[in-house]
């Protein structure tokens, strides 16, 4: 359990640093890509390439292992339909991410550092998947 | 200009950070589902959740503190940063994931409900930035 916790810590300390090193958490550098029209920054397609291919080739290896190291077993989403929800859901996502270009990792971590924007969009973030929450029940 | 250098390094740090999460736990790195879970999942599942974005934002805000170029004093509208907030909230969980887990986890895994996940987020999201930017701001 203990190493569960420390292996999750380390785990997303990895991710948080890559989030602050890609400046993916300044929320100007993700407009600047999203804003095709204008003076286009293709600083997140180098970040979701190198991001997709650490991962396809790590999860690649991991997966051919029979269980996790520290114990339990892979929780991976089972392949399903795509659906009304799923589409629907990505769709409503996209508006609040191109309206402020924040997403979830990087708002958070904005959080820890102290920035302004994300103390206001976190809590809202939070209060929208509550009520999608509700509504799913 | 473009950065690429960083962004290739940031973005393999978010790979092997999800790859770690996989190997030691068995995990899947997808930050909407693991703070929601966080917050509302059952209680036995919610202590690797709680140290991931722990770790997540101690480390994410010190290598900030360290990088050449400090996030700049970033202040928009309040009314517009809510509206944000409420509908990646709302859209995350309605679509089972966000960025990170469909984006960077879902593609790697190939996954096809991912793949068309990505492609209507980006859509969205370039659509939105486009109205705000040269429609509602325009000059």
């Amino acid at each position: 359990m203990t190493r569960a916790i420390l292996a999750s810590l380390a785990s997303g300390a990895v991710f948080g640093a890559g989030l602050a090193v890609s400046s993916m958490t300044d929320r100007h550098v993700v407009l600047g890509f999203l804003d095709v029209a204008g003076d286009w920054n293709p600083r997140l397609a180098f970040v979701m390439a190198a991001a997709v291919a650490v991962t396809a080739v790590a999860y690649r290896l991991v997966l051919r292992r029979p269980a996790p190291a520290l114990g339990g077993e892979f929780h991976i989403p089972k392949a399903g339909a795509i659906d009304a929800r799923l589409l629907a859901g990505a769709a409503i996502f996209g508006v609040g991410w191109g309206l402020a270009g924040f997403c979830p990792g990087p708002a958070l971590v904005g959080i820890a550092a102290g920035l302004h924007d994300a103390w206001i969009f976190i809590p809202a973030m939070i209060a929208g998947s509550w009520v999608a929450g509700r509504l799913a029940r | 200009m473009s950065g690429w250098a960083p962004g290739i390094a940031g973005g393999a740090l978010i790979g092997l950070g999800a790859a770690l999460l996989l190997w030691s736990v068995g995990r899947i790195a997808g930050i909407s589902g693991i703070a929601s879970g966080a917050l509302e999942g059952a209680r036995g599942d919610r202590a690797w959740r709680v140290a991931f974005l722990a770790g997540m934002m101690i480390a994410g805000a010190a290598a900030l503190q360290f990088l050449p170029a400090p996030p700049r004093a970033q202040t928009g509208p309040t009314a517009l940063l809510v509206a944000a907030g409420l509908l990646v909230g709302f859209g995350t969980r309605l679509g089972s994931g966000c960025t990170s887990g469909h984006g960077v986890c879902g593609l790697a895994r190939l996954s096809k409900r991912s793949l068309a996940a990505v492609a209507t987020f980006m859509a969205s999201a370039m659509a939105a930035t486009f109205v705000m930017n040269h429609v509602v701001l325009s000059p």
